[in-house]
Parts: C-alpha cells; structure tokens; sequence
C-alpha cells in the first residue's frame, strides 16, 4: 500500500506525508475534519485538507505562541485563547500557577472532541478548573468583553475557511477593547515565503498597526507548515516583546521546554530583511 | 399547474450546446473562440451560451416555445397572470407598465420617492404626475409608505387619473397598505401599478408583508436580481387578471433590445426554479440572520436596526424584516459617513448610506462569517468614531408645482441660467440630491426660492447632485416656450 497526504503550499508546490492509515474523518457543521496516522509525524490533523498540527512539531507552535507573552507579561492572570480546539495552547498555559482563568473560544465543538479522542498529548488541559470552554464565533465573543484580560491568543486557521474572521481589523479592534490597559495579543501570522501567505501576513500585520501602538513579529521553524518558516504577531498597549522581557522572572519558574527559552525569545524577534521590508510595505500600504 | 422544478430556457440551453451546431451567426466571438481573453475572465461555460435568438431557443420578442413556457412557470410561481421576462434592469419593467396605462394628458398619482425611471417614463408617454407627500419619520429621517387618507385625498381631487402608483416595499423595507390602496384604486376605475423592486421574496418566504399581485395589483415590477439572486440586469414584469398581456407585449418591444441575452434569460429561469422550489428555507435563513444581526446591532447601543415595532397601521403598514436598516444619528456619524467607513476602513460594502441611516443587504448568499464582520465593524466605528451629536442635514419635503407635465418641459425650448435666476421659472430638467435620493425637481416643475436654498444646503453637506446638463449645477434649463 502507498497512501499520501498532500497539501498545496502554492499551485506548483506540494508537500507529502506518508499516510500509514486515517483514523477519522467526518464533516462538521464548519469544515471537513480528518485524522491520519502516519510513520514520521505521527498523528496528523488536517481540516478542510489543511494540516493543522502534528504529533511531531506541534510543540514548536504552542510553545511560541504561548510562552513569548507570559515572559514579557509581569502577572497575567486572565487569559483569552481564540481558536486553538487542539488544546495545545491551554495546555502550554496550564503550566502557569500566576493564570487564575483560561477563557476558550472554539467555534467547532467537534475539533476539541477529535483531539481529545486522537491527540490526548496536546488535548490534555481540558479538566483544567480554570479552563472555560465557548463554542462561539470569535468575533462575536470578544466583541462583547471590555478591559477584562491580561492576555488574548488568537490561534486560528488560516485566512480563508472558518477563520476568515480572525485576520480583520474590526475583530484586532475588538481584542484591544477587550484587553486590559497593559494587555498583550499575540497572533498566529502566516508565513512571509510563498506569495499568498505573504499577502494575508502583510494584511493582518497592517491592521494589527492600527490598533496597538506596540506591534512586532517574530519567528518560528514549523517544518509542516508551508515553507517552515513562520510568523506571528506579539501586538501590545504597553510592554515590548524584547525590552520588558522578563528573563530571570522565567527562568525561576523552572519550566521545560523543548523549542524556547529567553535568549531564543529575543533571536525570534530579529527578521531576515526581505520579511522587515514587507512589514514595512504593508504599514504603508493600507 | 406547472411544474416548477423545470427550467425551460436552461433546459433548451443544455440541449442547445450539445447539439454542437455550427455558428455562422451572431454573436461574432461564436462561443467564445474569437475572444479568448473574455473566455479566460469569464469562463467557456458562460460564452458558449451567449447566443443568439433562433428556433430551439425562442425569441423574447415573440416567444411561442421556451421563453413561453419559462414566463408560464415563472407567472404561476408569482400568482401573477402574465409574466414578462425583462432584460432592460428593473428600470424597464417599471417603464414598461407605466407606457401601458397612461399615455398624454393621462394623470398618474405616485409618491414623490419614486425612482427616477419613472418620471422618465413620464417624459417618454407624456402623462402629468399627481404627487402624493410620502409621510416622513422625523427621528429616523426617512419617508415611509402612503397613507390610505393622501391616496383617498388625491383620488377624490384628480377623478379623472388613470393609475395610482406605489412603492413597496420602500429600500428601506416600509411597506403600505396595499391591499386597500388597491382596492380603493380599483374602485374608481384606476390601474394600480407597483414598484416591486426590493420584494421579489413575498412571493416566497412565509409571513411576508403581502405581495402585489396577492394584493390585486395590476402590474409589479420586481427585481429578481435584488432578492431572487439572477443576475444584474434581469427583472420580471408581473400582470394582474385586468391586463391586456400581448398589449403589454407590443409596449415593451418598443424600446426592448432584439438581441435579448440569454445569459439574462437562463438566469431568470434558474433563479424561478430556486425560489419556488427552496424560497421559504431560503428566506427564513435571511429572516433569521437579519434578526440576529438587529439583536446584536442594538446591543452595541448608539445604533438603532429597526423593524416591526415602527408599524401603525398606515404610512408604516408592515416592515420586511429581511431589510438589515440602521440609523445612525446617535452616534454622531451621518449614515453615509459609516458606509464610507466600513469600505474604506473595514473592506465592508453595503447598500448604501443615506443622512442618518444605512442599508446592509442581506440575502442567500450571505453567512454568519460576513453577519459577525459587520456587526464586529460596526462595534468598532462606534469605539473610534462616535461624536458629539451635532446638527446633521435634515430634510424638509418640499411640495413639487407641477406647473406643465414633465414630457412638455423636456421637449421645449430652453434657456441655461445661473441657479439664482431660476426662481419663478420652469425647470426643464431633474435635480437629484443623494442621499436622500428623492428628487428636488423634475421637468416641468416651478423652481422655488426654497429650492434653491434646499440645492445649497445639499452642496454644502457634500450631497451628489445629479441630473442637470450642467453637472456641477451651478446652472438650471428653464422653460422658455413650446417648439
């Protein structure tokens, strides 16, 4: 048997995953979610053909998107997490005692009962008591809050399909209405390589612009995700990501990790020029 | 009965392609193979039905087959006894049924709100317009429907009118009391002709405000291309069981195109078959997500999306709850002040934005997704850009003096003058403000000193004049004799 996952990163560029076998696969009321189980990532969660998360890099994108604002945030106690059904972002947050509530927002009941299911490694903060689960749209969920949180996480798919929404700027608006006056919002940011993500990074760092006076990107290596090299935004109303980084304050909590720590936290945010270039094009542009 | 899951035109159409006949006709890109470039943009399936008129597809000029039995169909889906498909936008249905009924020297008894194509239409056929004052929500700042009583009024006073006119719904989704209005028109032997322009969907949701052929009308002119999701351009003229049909037909010829689109056609047609047979899903899912974005719009305070509540029996006899209007006034931002900042800050276009309100159009093509950008949107304008509520425009309805009838006044001799100057004079020529977009002058009528103020006042706030030859309006045509 030869069986392969493939997923577009552009009209001529492909990227395959030997598939072993599909452990999943169902329609929800928002998209087509499928699982595979294949030989070098492990488990493989695509939705509407996307890949979302693997068992083998997830922890390089959860770890970034969760553990670069708790470093710079000197007490972040109430945590808003957009998106993110797989639980790895909350299970990234758990690890904190200072986190008094986790507020979830998942459109998709289904994706966190899928991962739940097929992913207990990353879905496994779901009994959390601080955790409270929504499954609402985004928008309309942040749009009502005002000055409550510390933190908001918008862990979204990309800009196309269900989370569309997530990469305009009336919800980046909202999110700043809805953090405190030294609130952070950090954002998953698409990848500056292939033309397509560019434009929707170039977009959404533009918009992010016109809400926080404080915005930046940084970088990861995700090797499942188009061109593995990938961004996100670390957008703020007081702190910044690499002054106000508080090293010592992190280190002392003796947290594990395998992809960060403080001095690549201040690497991350230092871009190869074209990328500096593009974000600057785009402040201009809109 | 009909079968209202077919779709004749469609049908012949499908056939048509696989027959694979040999064009030597128009049109000249024969299927798309001579403009590659327009086959690229739009697509192969979409050119090889650009065709033209001939026996296996009919001809809308004179249908006998396809185009026949599509207008059958689409008359019974509408309870309507003739049904004309119109490829000339909706502005040519409403022409169309104004032509049939009154011809010079008849009088027509209309809102002053009407669209502008139907007092061109009244310069085309030379019929005097009786206008009836559109009674006008002061706190909202928009005219609502006729009331029974100006209808009663203007009937009593003008005996000898052929046809009484009605918009209904307005854009906004105010409806008048149809039903009545028809019946006491009927009553004194008028026409009773509807601009249906914006409720193509009464015809199919359930627990819609009444539609016109429901209520009797004679004529309805209905935009399939608004609600009924066929393409732009295409529009249905609906007969009432007092109408000479193949009169109507000989009307409409006199200024419909002899190269009627098919691509216009099958739209229609398709559009028919989607309506009758899911309408109401499909207008419930519209009802409920124009509720829902009301609720949430009313939430974010400052806004107001009004429906039902504003009904009183007369000028406001029902609302279509389908219409997502919201007034803005509370906010400090005139409503076109919000629609140009929902495009140009938010990538969100809507219908439109008048002086103290604006128009989503919510329809079937529209999701939850887009509803949460605009509510999203809207909570945000009013966090950046609410003001002090200051004196935004407000709009007297000034009485027209119909002093000749509009046909008269356009074919005349004229004489251009500075603005000032044409008070006391008849103008020969249109002045439209918009917003609002109801028209401050038309041919044949006396200018006034309030006029002229009123056109000032409408430049200074930025309003888009339009309709004079002097497209800055600085000058009017006055009437300086008969030729």
């Amino acid at each position: 048997m030869d069986i392969w996952y493939s997923e577009h990163h552009t009209d001529h560029v492909k990227l395959s995953i030997k598939v072993d076998r599909q452990l999943y696969s169902n329609q929800s009321d928002f998209q087509r979610i499928d699982v595979f189980e294949t030989p070098e990532f492990g488990r493989v969660l695509t939705l509407d053909g996307f890949l979302m998360q693997t068992e083998k890099d997830e922890f390089i994108y959860h770890e970034m998107i969760t553990h670069i604002p708790m470093a710079v945030h000197p007490n972040p106690r109430h945590v808003l997490v957009i998106g993110g059904g797989d639980g790895g972002a909350v299970r990234e947050l758990c690890r904190y005692d200072s986190i008094e509530q986790i507020d979830l927002v998942e459109i998709d009941p289904l994706v966190v009962e899928v991962c739940k299911t097929y992913f207990p490694t990353t879905a496994c903060s779901f009994d959390d008591p601080r955790l409270r689960l929504y499954h609402q749209d985004g928008l309309r969920f942040v749009r009502n809050c005002h000055n409550q949180y510390d933190l908001i996480i918008v862990d979204s798919t990309d800009p196309f399909g269900p989370g569309e929404g997530l990469f305009t700027k009336e919800f980046y608006g909202n999110c700043y209405k809805a953090l405190k006056e030294d609130g952070i919002m950090v954002n998953q940011h698409e990848s500056p390589f292939y033309k397509g993500d560019a434009m929707a990074m170039k977009r959404a760092h533009a918009r992010i612009v016109k809400s926080f006076s404080i915005s930046r990107v940084y970088q990861a290596h995700i090797p499942t995700y188009p061109s593995g090299h990938w961004l996100f935004g670390f957008a703020s109303k007081r702190y910044h990501p690499t002054k106000d980084l508080l090293s010592e304050a992190w280190n002392d909590k003796k947290l594990e990790t395998k992809y960060y720590n403080t001095n690549l936290h201040k690497g991350a945010f230092y871009l190869p020029n074209y990328v500096e270039t593009m974000l600057r094009e785009g402040e201009f542009d809109e | 009965m009909h079968n209202q899951s077919k779709a004749p035109i469609y049908d012949a159409l499908i056939q048509f392609d696989q027959m694979r006949i040999v064009p030597f006709d128009v049109p000249g890109h024969k299927r798309g193979k001579g403009n590659p470039a327009l086959v690229d943009f739009l697509g192969s399936a979409c050119l090889s039905v650009d065709v033209n008129s001939m026996k296996p597809l009919d001809n809308l000029c004179h249908p006998v087959s396809v185009i026949k039995e599509a207008e059958e169909i689409a008359a019974e889906a509408f309870r309507a006894n003739h049904a004309f498909f119109m490829v000339g936008g909706t502005t040519s249905s409403v022409q169309a049924m104004i032509l049939s009924v009154v011809g010079r020297g008849d009088k027509i008894i209309l809102p002053r709100n009407v669209h502008r194509s139907v007092i061109n239409a009244l310069i085309l056929c030379g019929a005097t317009p009786v206008y009836i004052n559109p009674q006008t929500n002061e706190t909202l700042g928009i005219s609502l429907g006729m009331s029974l009583s100006d209808v009663q009024k203007a009937i009593h006073e003008h005996q000898d009118a052929k046809a009484v006119f009605v918009n209904n719904p307005t854009y906004y989704g105010i409806c008048s009391n149809l039903k009545d209005i028809t019946d006491l028109a009927h009553l004194n032997n008028m026409k009773v002709l509807v601009d249906e322009a914006h409720g193509t969907h009464f015809y199919f949701g359930e627990n819609m405000p009444t539609a016109a052929m429901d209520a009797g009308a004679d004529f309805a002119s209905v935009s399939m291309h608004k609600s009924g999701g066929s393409l732009t351009q295409s529009s249905i003229l609906l007969c009432g069981k007092n109408v000479n049909a193949d009169y109507v037909r000989q009307v409409i010829n006199l200024t419909q195109t002899t190269s009627a689109s098919y691509l216009l056609m099958s739209s229609l047609d398709i559009s028919r078959r989607n309506l009758a047979l899911s309408g109401k899903e499909i207008f419930r899912q519209v009802t409920d997500l124009t509720r829902y974005a009301r609720e949430e719009i009313n939430l974010i305070g400052d806004y107001y999306a009004y429906a039902k509540e504003l009904i009183n029996g007369d000028s406001i006899f029902d609302f279509d709850e389908t219409k997502l209007s919201v007034n803005t006034l509370s906010l400090g931002l005139a409503g076109i002040e919000v629609y140009d900042l929902l495009r140009d800050e938010y990538d969100i276009q809507i219908e439109f934005g008048d002086l103290g309100n604006i128009l989503a159009y919510v329809s079937v093509g529209d999701s939850h997704k887009n509803i949460e950008r605009l509510i999203g949107a809207l909570s945000e304008v009013k966090r950046i850009y609410k003001r002090e509520k200051n004196t935004l425009m407000t709009h007297e309805y000034i009485s027209p003096l119909v002093s000749m009838p509009p046909q008269q006044a356009f074919y005349s001799k004229k004489e251009s003058v500075p603005l000032k100057k044409a008070v006391g004079h008849i103008c020969c020529e249109f002045v439209m403000a918009y917003p609002p977009g109801i028209p401050i002058l038309a041919p044949g009528e006396t200018v006034t000193k309030e006029i002229i103020d009123y056109i000032a006042y409408a430049k200074e706030k930025d309003c888009s004049l339009t309709g004079p030859e002097d497209m800055d309006v600085n000058h009017l045509n006055i009437w300086k004799g008969d030729y």
